[in-house]
């Protein structure tokens, strides 16, 4: 999903963009704000591929930093807070080089403005594909030292000295010989004057006081007392609550509606009907439920009224028979392949899986005659407001989008299809209304991940090297729907990620994707994204190779690395840690995943354990990660088990699936999601890094899938190739 | 006809349907948005609070059957000595990510606390696993109910 496949912290990116680099550039002016304030204005810039910052054409800032005569720091920037820690790990990043307590810095939400707020790696106001640290890392340092650069100059102009007999240090400039300070607050009018320094020379790791330490999260007071609020907390004076019922066929319209006795129920207002969908209206959410349930509601159920997954499974199945386009290809693969002494070939199929965040789809609008107003939580809110502008009719700058914590992301808030539903219902109400979705709603119209299937084959040379590898699968490309400019000759660059740019040496090597869009059921981002579908493949087949070589599952990836000295040595420390080749008890096994994503290398060990029944039980994951340099270790350990939970929880159960064009699950008993009493042991280890940061939100998640196939494989000697875990086909299998 | 409850020692005269569920009366009419919505069947844990100590799921529970129970939520768990001790390993530890369902992780864990002092992992799985956490935080939950089970008491 990022426009460069690597962003920041690549296989290639060995050199991170200097400090010269970056100014030289022009990111960044500094000036007065009203009332005396500091105020730099920063462009992040796009990062190309060998992870340097672009060129920078024209100056369009999309972050800024005021400091102000008291001293305080106020950032604001494109990102948002889904629980995976950014408002404090971005803070982090300037508080560090601007030498002030990370407490002094104040964030604000940013607007919506695809124009200011653009996200450096996505290139649109958006928050996703775990890359806001990955796109901050080098520019908000570099305006931290230009901040503290500027300060010292001024206090140093005040004292008629040489600035460099100067020092910044919590939040104050001193003169080291005489011991005379002044805080940056009485200094920020003057520093805004001074002139911007073109080179300033950036902390060595080793000078690091904040970042690498596990500061404390800036959001977790208000998380554990009820204060915090998301989007569906919000309560405008004379809110109503609707809740609705969408055409359960995607593609289906209303027919008919009796909403006689759904009127007649005690705090039901109205009944709003839009052409595929049905809303009621009234004092609380309980009343609308049960106005919903009473609601008679005939469906034209449209195109799609007998799809079956099994058809969209066909239909991608045979779209992997045609060749597709190339993402990328290495050496002759169809002349190795015919000099191959063995061949391996499998085919791999992964479900579309819903996103189901703790905090259901909601959004809260008021349209008047004249603007319109939105409370949401949003992962791309200039998108937002632009969608509640056209659905609204009104012009942009008439709609105010306030944006609020979001519990749970995962992809789904980047979609808009719940801010266009609450402005079509808001505008038949004269009130604002707050339109939540039940659980079920929320299921069974979900934008989904995609469904895969993939055709991948090698050949093995006589010591079961494998000297060619070819990767084809089909499936829906998100990008071209989200981000068409990114979707170019057949190719996107999410559908793609975790298949092509492997760690292994894989001298003659072709991949091609077949886009396929499946009718009747709509596709959006999911947790890592691309990689979610292409590790699992990739993992399982690299385990499928070193048992058709007779060989250790480690051993044999490890024989494959000597150009990626990061992935092995995550690979060798996660083998260590996890007492690889150590004996276990019958039915219980080990499984390992190898990958590169989101710039960072990880290698994870699941231990699994088979019941007679078929049951798995996900006992203990070890995972290592080299993600570069470490902003907020607490974050990572975090984001590694999330992640893990999140992408064991897909294995194990993650499935949508449709029968007469529904989605036959509706809640948390037919989409089970992993609990308390299933979450196994998870033990991270980070190795020590001075590489750019690589992004963490996700990167744990696409390696567990494979690791825990690869794991059962290794328990009963049967290979698993369709996601979720089928455990009928693992019953007797000890 | 109107229902009287008290929630947090406050008593309040509410007017709807005694089928409305609780989760419902606290979040839209009394405008406590601290007890959160997710499932709407006790699936998922969101919605837990305290009816006279029990960790119950305000999301089934119809608002006739509450009675002249006392009904705590996460507004106020704070004061009682389980609650506090819970809400301060869970600064601590750093528990929440997103943070949504961490008002009924916090509600069934000082539920358990304040009947179970020292609880075994067993019981923390039997306590914790209608609880549904989708950032996947039950790990630095189970060792945040243990640092509260060892902060005295």
């Amino acid at each position: 999903m990022t426009l460069n496949r690597h962003g920041f912290g690549s296989a290639s990116c060995d050199r991170p963009a200097s400090a010269e680099d970056l100014s030289r550039r022009g990111f960044l002016r500094a000036g007065a704000a009203a009332s005396g304030a500091l105020l730099l204005s920063l462009s992040l810039p796009f990062a190309s591929r060998n992870g340097e910052a672009a060129k920078v054409e024209t100056f369009v800032p999309n972050a800024f930093i005021r400091i102000g005569g008291d001293g305080e720091v106020v950032l604001t920037m494109p990102y948002v807070e889904m629980g995976q820690g950014t408002y404090t790990s971005i803070p982090m990043l300037i508080a560090e080089e601007l030498e002030v307590d990370l407490k002094q810095v104040r964030l604000e939400h940013a607007p919506p403005n695809e124009k200011l707020y653009v996200n450096p790696l996505l290139g649109v106001q958006a928050t996703g594909n775990s890359n806001a640290i990955r796109g901050a890392w080098q520019p908000l340092r570099q305006a931290g030292a230009t901040a503290r650069s500027m300060l010292v100059s001024a206090a140093a102009k005040r004292w008629k000295v040489d600035p460099s007999s100067c020092r910044a240090q919590s939040g104050e400039v001193l003169h080291v010989s005489t011991g005379r300070s002044i805080r940056y607050g009485e200094l920020a009018a003057d520093a805004a004057g001074m002139p911007v320094p073109e080179n300033v020379t950036l902390k060595r790791p080793d000078e690091f006081k904040l970042i690498g330490t596990a500061a404390k999260r800036l959001d977790t007071p208000a998380k554990i007392n009820g204060t915090a609020l998301y989007g569906i907390d919000v309560r405008p004076p004379g809110v109503k609550i609707a809740t609705l019922a969408q055409s359960p066929v995607f593609g289906g319209r209303v027919k008919s509606v009796d909403d006689a006795a759904a009127k007649a129920v005690k705090g039901v207002r109205q009944i709003v009907r839009l052409d595929d969908a049905v809303a009621v209206v009234a004092d609380h959410m309980g009343a609308a439920k049960k106005g919903l349930a009473a609601l008679k509601i005939e469906w034209d159920d449209g195109p799609h009224a007998k799809l079956i997954t099994e058809e969209i499974g066909r239909e991608l199945e045979n779209a992997t028979l045609k060749s597709g386009a190339v993402a990328q290809t290495i050496g002759d693969v169809d002349k190795a392949m015919a000099s191959a002494v063995a061949k391996v070939e499998a085919t791999y199929q992964v479900p579309f899986l819903a996103h189901a965040t703790m905090e259901p789809m909601n959004c809260t609008v008021h349209v008047r005659k004249d603007g319109c107003e939105v409370w949401v939580g949003s992962q791309a809110l200039a998108r937002a407001q632009a969608v509640a502008a056209k659905t609204a009719g009104l012009p942009p700058d008439k709609v105010v989008v306030h944006n609020h914590l979001i519990g749970g992301g995962f992809g789904r808030r980047l979609e808009v299809d719940g801010i266009i539903r609450a402005v079509e219902i808001a505008k038949q109400v004269d009130a604002p209304v707050k339109v939540v979705w039940t659980r079920e709603e929320d299921i069974q119209h979900d934008m989904y991940r995609p469904y895969w299937f993939d055709r991948i084959s090698a050949g093995l040379d006589e010591n079961g090297k494998p000297i060619a590898w070819s990767h084809r699968f089909a499936g829906s490309s998100v990008i071209a729907r989200w981000l068409p400019p990114a979707f170019k000759n057949g190719l996107d660059p999410d559908s793609t990620e975790g298949a092509i740019d492997l760690v292994y040496d894989l001298p003659n090597f072709r991949v091609e994707y077949v886009r396929v869009e499946p009718p009747g059921i709509p596709t959006a981002f999911w947790r890592s994204v691309g990689p979610s579908h292409n590790v699992f493949v990739t993992e399982s087949f690299v385990d499928e190779m070193a048992a058709a070589a007779k060989q250790d599952a480690v051993a044999y990836r490890r024989a494959l690395l000597d150009k990626s000295p990061r992935a092995k040595a995550v690979l060798d420390l996660a083998a260590e840690k996890a007492g690889w080749g150590q004996p276990l008890p019958k039915g219980s096994g080990r499984g390992v995943s190898l990958q590169f994503a989101f710039g960072n290398y990880l290698a994870q060990i699941a231990e699994v354990e088979v019941s007679k029944d078929g049951e798995v039980r996900l006992r203990r994951v070890v995972c290592a990660v080299d993600c570069g340099t470490v902003v907020n270790p607490d974050t990572v350990q975090a984001q590694i088990q999330s992640g893990i939970i999140f992408g064991a929880t897909a294995a194990l159960y993650g499935e949508i699936t449709l029968k007469d064009g529904r989605v036959e699950q509706s809640n948390f008993d037919t989409y089970r999601v992993l609990r308390m009493n299933e979450a196994p042991a998870i033990e991270a280890y980070i190795v020590k890094s001075s590489e750019p940061p690589g992004g963490m939100g996700e990167t744990g998640t696409s390696a567990i899938v494979p690791a825990v196939a690869n794991a059962i494989f290794a328990a009963t000697a049967k290979r698993l190739r369709k996601m979720p875990i089928d455990t009928t086909a693992l019953k007797q299998r000890v | 006809m109107a229902f009287q409850l008290t929630v947090n020692g406050d008593r309040h005269s509410i007017d709807v349907d005694g089928d409305t569920p609780l989760l419902w009366v606290l979040r839209d009419v009394l405008g406590m948005t601290g007890t959160k919505f997710g499932c709407g069947m006790a699936l998922c844990g969101a919605c837990t609070v305290h009816i006279d100590g029990v960790a119950t799921r305000s999301c089934i529970t119809s608002i006739d059957s509450v009675g002249n129970a006392a009904v705590t939520t996460i507004e106020a768990i704070g004061k009682t000595p389980s609650g506090q001790k819970i809400q301060n390993a869970w600064l601590d530890r750093e528990v929440p990510q997103c943070g949504y369902c961490q008002s009924g992780q916090i509600m069934s864990a000082s539920a358990l606390l304040a009947t179970n002092p020292h609880p075994s992992d067993a019981d923390i799985d039997d306590a914790m696993s209608g609880n549904i956490c989708r950032c996947g935080t039950y790990i630095r939950i189970r060792e945040a109910i243990k640092q509260a089970a060892q902060s005295g008491g």
